[in-house]
C-alpha cells in the first residue's frame, strides 16, 4: 500500500512536543544557583567548543541572560542547538563535580538552551563582526555545523567568508536530520542567521564540483575549508532494497523537517534497521507519527548498541520494539509494495564472530523499512573535488588535529568528513579549530584563546575541547609545562 | 531530660524560647497558637498610643535560592488600642498561666509610662519590656531608638518606669549605636532588672533598578527599615557578648537576633543570654519551629551531660577576649582529604586571588584523584610552608570535612601581642621579621 500520513495536525503537534521544554525563569534560577562555579572547571574541558560553562551559569544566576548567551555563542555559534542535541551526560554534565558529591550534575544543556533562547527570541545581537577586515577570504564547502563553526570564527577574526551549501538551507543535519522533539528546524536556522549577521555570505543550492569548480574557488579565495559531512547510508545489499517504501533514515527525518508534520507519510508497521542514535530518532518519530508498531532490528545484542543509553530509554518509553540478534535477509513485497521483511537470527560463534543461524529465517509483516546503518565517508566526493588530497583508509580526510590542515596546504577540514561521524559539537569545535589554523597559516598569528580558567597545570596532551592550550597566567603555564 | 526552664529576672518560663515583640505576637489568637506550639513565652507586640501603619511593610535580602537570609520591616508598634492589647494579655495569661507573657511598651511622658506600667501589672503580665530600639518611624517622634541611642535618656526613662514598677522590667536595646554596653550600663543605672538585645538594625535591603526605588515600595517612596533574620546573628552575638562581659552591667539578658533553631539559641545562651527571643524564623515558617528548638536543645544538653539550660549560660563568654591576648605562636595549616575532594578548585582560586597563594594546582598523578573521573583534572595541593592557616579554603570548600585545619606544633611558648610588646621593651627578644 502507498504510505499515507496517519495523524492530524493537532496530534502531530502533541506527539512531537519537545522532550525537554525550555526552563521557566524560576526553574533556571534554581538550577543555576546549584552550580558551584568551579575554577578550572572540568565541564569546560569536556566541551569540544570550550564554552566557559560556570561563567554562563553564573550570569543566569545573576540575572544577566544576554551576557550568558554571549558567552555561549562566542565560544560556539551553534550553542542553542548543541544545548538541545548534545549527549551532555557524556560531555559537560558527565564531568560535573556534583557527581562526586553524589548529587545530580547541573543541567548544563537545559541552562544553555535557556540563555540562548533568550538571545534568539528577543533578537539580541550578541556577536559582532570584526571591526577590522583582514582583506583575505575563505571559501567554506558545506553549511553544516563544521562549516558554520569555521565561518563564524573566521568572520570574527576579520575574514570574508563564503559558504557553499548544496541544500536549500544551511545548518546541515541540524536543519534536516535531528529528531523533531529535540531540535526544530527554526532553531537551527536562527543560528544560521546569527552566522550571517557576522557578514558571512551563504550561497545555498550551490554544489561545489557541479555548480562551481574547485579551481575557481582556489583562484578566488585564500583558503578553503571542507565540511561536507558524510555520504549516503550504507546499503543493505539485500533483495528489495530499492522498493519505494524503503527509506534512508536521514531522508525520512528530512521529510519531517521540510513539510508539515501531519503530511508526512509513514507506515503502520515500521522496521528500522540499525541501532545507533539516528535509528532511535527514526523509530521514535515513526511511532509518534502514528505507526502502530515501530521496531528496531539489530544484528547484535542490547549491550552492543551504539545508541546512548538515554536514547534507548526514549525509544522504550515511546513503546518501540526491539528485535535483537536479527538481520534482514530480504525485503518482501507484493505488486511492487513492501509487505514485510524476511529476517534471520544471529549468534556469536565460538570464535567470537557474529554468524547467521542457518534455517532461522522468518517473515515479519512491515509496510515501511528505514535503513539506519550509518553513513558512508565521503571518499569519492573528496577525491573528485581534491584529487591530490590524502585520505585515511576509512575514507575520511587526513588533517592535523590541531589546525585542521589537510595534505593540501590551502585546504582545511573538519566535522564528520574528517572525524568519521561524531556529535554536532565536535563538528563546531573542529570548524573553530580549523578557522584558527587557517588564520595562523595565512597570517602567522596565533589566536589567543578567550581568557578563561582552564587546564592550568595540566601538562598532558589536550583532551576534551582540544582547542589551543588556554593561557591564564603565561609565566605560570610556562613554568608548569616547562617542567615536563 | 534536661531542665529547660528559665528564670529571667524573676520571669519564669518552661523553656528559654520566647516569641519576640513583633508581628507574630500581635494578637491573643497568635499567642494562643504560639503557646499551643510550645513557646515558653511571648513578648507582646509593642503597646503604645495608637498609630497608623503603611501598606507594604517588609522586604527581604535573598541570596541565591535562599529566601529571607535577611529581612527588614517598616511596620510600627501595635496598631491596636492599648485597651484591646491589655485585655488580650489578660485572657492569654489566664489560659496559659505557666507561660511568660511580657508587655512591650513604648510611650513618652513620665505620666504615660506610669500609666502603662500600672495597666501591665493589672492585666497580669509577668513583666514588661521597654522598646528603646525601633529604628524606623517611632524614632522620628522621639521614641524607640531615639531613646536607645542616648544613654542619659535611657537612664532617665528607666528611672521613671522603675518608680511605678511592681513587675520585672527588661530594657530592649538598639544596635544602632557605637557601644551597646554604654546603653546597657545606663539601663542598669536606671534600675532595670534585665536587658534584651538586639533590636533591628537600620537597613535598606535592595533597590529596584527599574523604579529606582528601594523596597519596601510605598507609592513611589521607601524608607530605611529594621533589619533582622539569619544575616544579623553574628552582629547580635557580638553585642550580646559586649554586654554579657561588661562588669558594669551584670544584668540578665534576653538574647535576640537571627535565631532560627536550637543551635543558634544555644550559641546565644553560651555567650551569656538567659533565654532567647525569635521573630523572623516564625514569620518565615510559623510557630511550629519551636518543636525542634526544644527537642534539639534538650538532646544537646543531655549529650553534654548538662542538667539545665542555666548550666550552659555564659560558658563561652570568657573565651572571647581582646585580640592582644591571642597567642601569636599558635599555628594551623589546611589539610585536604583527597578521598572527599571533588576537584572544584574553589579552594585554589580563593587562596590564589583572595588570600596567600598557598594552594597549587597539580597533576592528579601526584596525589590520586579521589572519586574524580577526568584523567587530566588538576587538583589542589596545600603548600604548607606558605599556608598561614587563615581558614579561607576550608570555608569555601563545598564538601563537609574535606578541608580541615590542623594544629601544627611550633615549639614556641604561648605569646600574646601584649607579651611580645613587653618582651621587646625588656630587650628579651628581637622583633619578628615582617612577612615577605
Amino acid at each position: 500500500m502507498k504510505l499515507k500520513p496517519l495523524i492530524s495536525a493537532r496530534q502531530a503537534a502533541a506527539n512531537m512536543a519537545e522532550l525537554e521544554p525550555k526552563y521557566t525563569p524560576q526553574e533556571a534560577l534554581v538550577e543555576a544557583d546549584r552550580c558551584l562555579y568551579c575554577f578550572d572547571a572540568p565541564c569546560i574541558m569536556a566541551c569540544p567548543t570550550g564554552i566557559d560553562i560556570p561563567s554562563f551559569i553564573k550570569k543566569i544566576a545573576n540575572g544577566n541572560l544576554t551576557g550568558s548567551g554571549r558567552v555561549i555563542l562566542q565560544a560556539n555559534p551553534l550553542g542553542g542547538s548543541c544545548a538541545r542535541v548534545c549527549p551532555t551526560s557524556a560531555l559537560c554534565e558527565g564531568a560535573c563535580v556534583m557527581l562526586d558529591r553524589d548529587e545530580k550534575p547541573i543541567k548544563i544543556g537545559r541552562l544553555q538552551r535557556y540563555a540562548t533562547d533568550h538571545v534568539f527570541e528577543n533578537k539580541i545581537k550578541v556577536l559582532e563582526p570584526a571591526a577590522k577586515k583582514l582583506g583575505k577570504s575563505v571559501a567554506v564547502i558545506g553549511g553544516g555545523p563544521a562549516g558554520l563553526g569555521c565561518a563564524a570564527e573566521l568572520a570574527q577574526l576579520g575574514y570574508d567568508v563564503t559558504i557553499f551549501e548544496k541544500e536549500k538551507q544551511a545548518g546541515g543535519l541540524n536543519t534536516y536530520g535531528i529528531a523533531y522533539y529535540k531540535l526544530r528546524p527554526e532553531d537551527s536556522l536562527a543560528e544560521v542567521e546569527l552566522v550571517k549577521s557576522l557578514g558571512v555570505k551563504i550561497k545555498t543550492g550551490v554544489e561545489v564540483g557541479r555548480d562551481i569548480k574547485v579551481a575557481q574557488l582556489e583562484k578566488q579565495f585564500d583558503a578553503i575549508f571542507v565540511g561536507i559531512g558524510l555520504g549516503r547510508t550504507y546499503r543493505l545489499g539485500i533483495p528489495g532494497e530499492d522498493l519505494p517504501e524503503v527509506f534512508e533514515a536521514l531522508d525520512f527525518i528530512k521529510l519531517l523537517h521540510t513539510q508539515p508534520l501531519h503530511k508526512v507519510p509513514v507506515g503502520k508497521r515500521v522496521a528500522v534497521i540499525g541501532c545507533g542514535n539516528t535509528a532511535i530518532d527514526a523509530v521514535t518519530q515513526s511511532k509518534r507519527l502514528g505507526a502502530t508498531d515501530a521496531v528496531i532490528i539489530y544484528r547484535r545484542g542490547e549491550k552492543d548498541m551504539p545508541a546512548y543509553p538515554y536514547e534507548y530509554e526514549i525509544a522504550k518509553a515511546d513503546g518501540c520494539a526491539f528485535l535483537f540478534h536479527t538481520v534482514p535477509v530480504e525485503v518482501v513485497s507484493e505488486k511492487g509494495r513492501v509487505t514485510g521483511l524476511k529476517l534471520a537470527r544471529t549468534r556469536t560463534n565460538a570464535q567470537g564472530k557474529l554468524e547467521v543461524v542457518k534455517g532461522s529465517e522468518f517473515i515479519e509483516p512491515f509496510d515501511m523499512v528505514i535503513k539506519a546503518l550509518g553513513q558512508e565517508p565521503q571518499a569519492v566526493l573528496l577525491k573528485k573535488l581534491f584529487p591530490k588530497v590524502k585520505l585515511n583508509k576509512d575514507g575520511t580526510v587526513i588533517r592535523s588535529g590541531e589546525s585542521g590542515q589537510t595534505s593540501l596546504k590551502h585546504v582545511f577540514a573538519g566535522g564528520d568528513c574528517a572525524n568519521g561521524g561524531r556529535e554536532v559539537v565536535n563538528a563546531v569545535g573542529e570548524g573553530k579549530k580549523a578557522a584558527r589554523g587557517i588564520h595562523k597559516w595565512l597570517t602567522g598569528e596565533r589566536v589567543a584563546g578567550p581568557i578563561q580558567a582552564t587546564r592550568l597545570g595540566v601538562a598532558g596532551p589536550p583532551f576534551g575541547s582540544g582547542l589551543d592550550k588556554p593561557v591564564r597566567v603565561p609565566e605560570l603555564e610556562a613554568e608548569y609545562f616547562g617542567k615536563k | 531530660m534536661a531542665d529547660l526552664s528559665i528564670n529571667l529576672a524573676g520571669i519564669k518560663s518552661p523553656n528559654p524560647f520566647w516569641v519576640a515583640s513583633a508581628p507574630p505576637s500581635n494578637t491573643a489568637y497568635q499567642c494562643h497558637r504560639a503557646f499551643e506550639a510550645g513557646w515558653g513565652g511571648v513578648v507582646w507586640k509593642t503597646i503604645g498610643d495608637p498609630i497608623v501603619n503603611v501598606s507594604s511593610r517588609y522586604s527581604s535580602h535573598n541570596i541565591g535560592g535562599i529566601r529571607m537570609v535577611g529581612f527588614n520591616n517598616i511596620e510600627l508598634i501595635s496598631d491596636r488600642s492599648p485597651e484591646t492589647n491589655f485585655r488580650e494579655i489578660e485572657e492569654c495569661k489566664k489560659r496559659w498561666p505557666d507561660r511568660a507573657v511580657i508587655a512591650s511598651l513604648m510611650t513618652d511622658t513620665r505620666e504615660h509610662w506610669h500609666d502603662y506600667m500600672k495597666r501591665s501589672r493589672d492585666c497580669g503580665a509577668d513583666g514588661v519590656e521597654l522598646n528603646f530600639g525601633c529604628p524606623h518611624g517611632m524614632c522620628e517622634r522621639g521614641m524607640g531608638s531615639a531613646v536607645g541611642q542616648n544613654p542619659d535618656v535611657i537612664e532617665t526613662i528607666v528611672g521613671w518606669v522603675m518608680e511605678a514598677a511592681e513587675i520585672p522590667v527588661i530594657v530592649k536595646l538598639t544596635p544602632n549605636i557605637t557601644s551597646v554596653a554604654h546603653a546597657a550600663r545606663a539601663a542598669k543605672r536606671g534600675g532595670a532588672n534585665a536587658v534584651s538585645l538586639i533590636n533591628t538594625i537600620n537597613s535598606i535591603t535592595q533597590v529596584n533598578l527599574d523604579t529606582m526605588c528601594p523596597e519596601p515600595y510605598v507609592a513611589g517612596r521607601s524608607t530605611h527599615g529594621g533589619y533582622c533574620g539569619p544575616a544579623v546573628k553574628p552582629i547580635a552575638l557580638n553585642m550580646l557578648h559586649e554586654v554579657a562581659s561588661d562588669p558594669e552591667v551584670g544584668l540578665p539578658i534576653s538574647g535576640i537576633g537571627g535565631i532560627s533553631n536550637w543551635k543558634d539559641a544555644a550559641e546565644f545562651i553560651a555567650l551569656g543570654a538567659t533565654g532567647v527571643q525569635v521573630c523572623t524564623a516564625i514569620m518565615h515558617y510559623g510557630f511550629r519551629i519551636v518543636e525542634d528548638m526544644i527537642d534539639g536543645l534538650n538532646d544537646y544538653l543531655d549529650s553534654k551531660g548538662m542538667k539545665s539550660v542555666s548550666d550552659m549560660c555564659g560558658k563561652a563568654v570568657h573565651s572571647v577576649n581582646k585580640w592582644e591576648t591571642l597567642d601569636l605562636n599558635y599555628k594551623r595549616v589546611a589539610s585536604i582529604d583527597y578521598d572527599k575532594c571533588i576537584g572544584c578548585n574553589l579552594c585554589y582560586i580563593a587562596c590564589e586571588d583572595g588570600a596567600h597563594q598557598a594552594i597549587g594546582l597539580v597533576k592528579p598523578t601526584t596525589q590520586g584523584l579521589g572519586p574524580g573521573r577526568l584523567p587530566g583534572k588538576p587538583i589542589p595541593e596545600i603548600k604548607e610552608d606558605h599556608c598561614v592557616g587563615c581558614n579561607l579554603c576550608s570555608l569555601v570548600c563545598p564538601v563537609d570535612h574535606c578541608i580541615t585545619m590542623v594544629d601544627v606544633k611550633t615549639g614556641g611558648k604561648p605569646m600574646s601581642w601584649k607579651d611580645y610588646q613587653a618582651a621587646l621593651v625588656a630587650g628579651k627578644m628581637k622583633p619578628i621579621p615582617a612577612h615577605p
